[in-house]
């Protein structure tokens, strides 16, 4: 396996998907793995990626979901046509959420989403506005001489 | 405690695949919350819980746990079974509610 090689992809998400909800969040587990990035950089990965695939599938009609990986970092962009966020340091407090009874049902919604995004992430950034859609970005930073 | 002890000692129904008896638990943890178990649960743990939708297996799988046991009763979706059958997840269940299989379990790992 080269590792120096950078390697990047998408993935389309679906709003309310949930059947495939994961799937985006598995599928890099899975080129993290082969890649031989560290179980713990994954398993943060794995979690960060999980959240924001729920949030599109929860709240929007659809999003993209990016990920630009190489020695350095794991970097995952997340892109929404969703209705935007109105107040953006409300939606970050752990335990607020908008989502509607029947999702809190289910065991989402239950406003640790973008919390859960931003501990496991070493940059987290998220641009909304109402009408606007959201996008996050988040950076997971390899160190270097640790062993894999 | 090994998955073998759990099915000999509590008898759970069997939903999904008949998994592997020599898989050594070492942690359970309970929530309904699947945020909660993604942030919160050990990898490997068993999990309790009475959410019977597919995205349990998501969760379960993304924290390489074996098995998932639904209690109070509930039984699975269907397509829950099938998604936990092709990523190798058992799914148990249980009349028992949360407290009285979590302090059975706790006896099983710790008493």
């Amino acid at each position: 396996m080269d590792h120096t090689r950078k390697i990047d992809g998408r993935f389309n998400l679906v709003g309310g998907d949930f059947t495939n909800a994961g799937e985006a969040s598995t599928q890099l587990k899975k080129i993290l793995q082969l890649r031989g990035v560290k179980d713990s950089y994954i398993r943060r990965a794995s979690i960060a990626t999980f959240e924001a695939e729920m949030n599109v599938i929860i709240y929007t009609p659809a999003g993209i979901l990016r990920y630009d990986v190489d020695d350095e970092s794991i970097k995952i962009t997340v892109e929404d046509m969703g209705p935007g966020i109105e107040d953006i340091d409300l939606a970050m407090q752990e335990g607020y959420s908008t989502a509607p009874e029947w999702v809190r049902e289910m065991g989402w919604g239950a406003g640790m989403g973008l919390p859960n995004m931003k501990k496991n992430s070493d940059v987290f950034r998220i641009d909304s506005a109402p009408g606007e859609g959201t996008t996050v970005k988040m950076i997971i930073y390899l160190n270097k001489g640790e062993q894999s | 405690m090994t998955i073998g002890d759990i099915i000999n000692q509590l008898s759970p129904d069997s939903f999904s695949i008949e998994p592997d008896r020599d898989i050594e638990i070492k942690d359970v943890y309970v929530s309904d919350l699947l945020s909660d178990v993604m942030a919160n649960a050990g990898e490997g743990s068993l999990w309790i819980t009475l959410q019977t939708h597919i995205n349990i297996v998501a969760v379960a799988s993304m924290k390489n746990m074996p098995a998932v046991i639904l209690v109070n009763g509930r039984k699975p979706e269907g397509e829950t079974v099938q998604k936990a059958a092709s990523e190798g997840i058992a799914l148990f269940g249980t009349d028992m509610h949360a407290f009285e299989l979590a302090g059975r379990l706790y006896n099983m790992l710790h008493g």
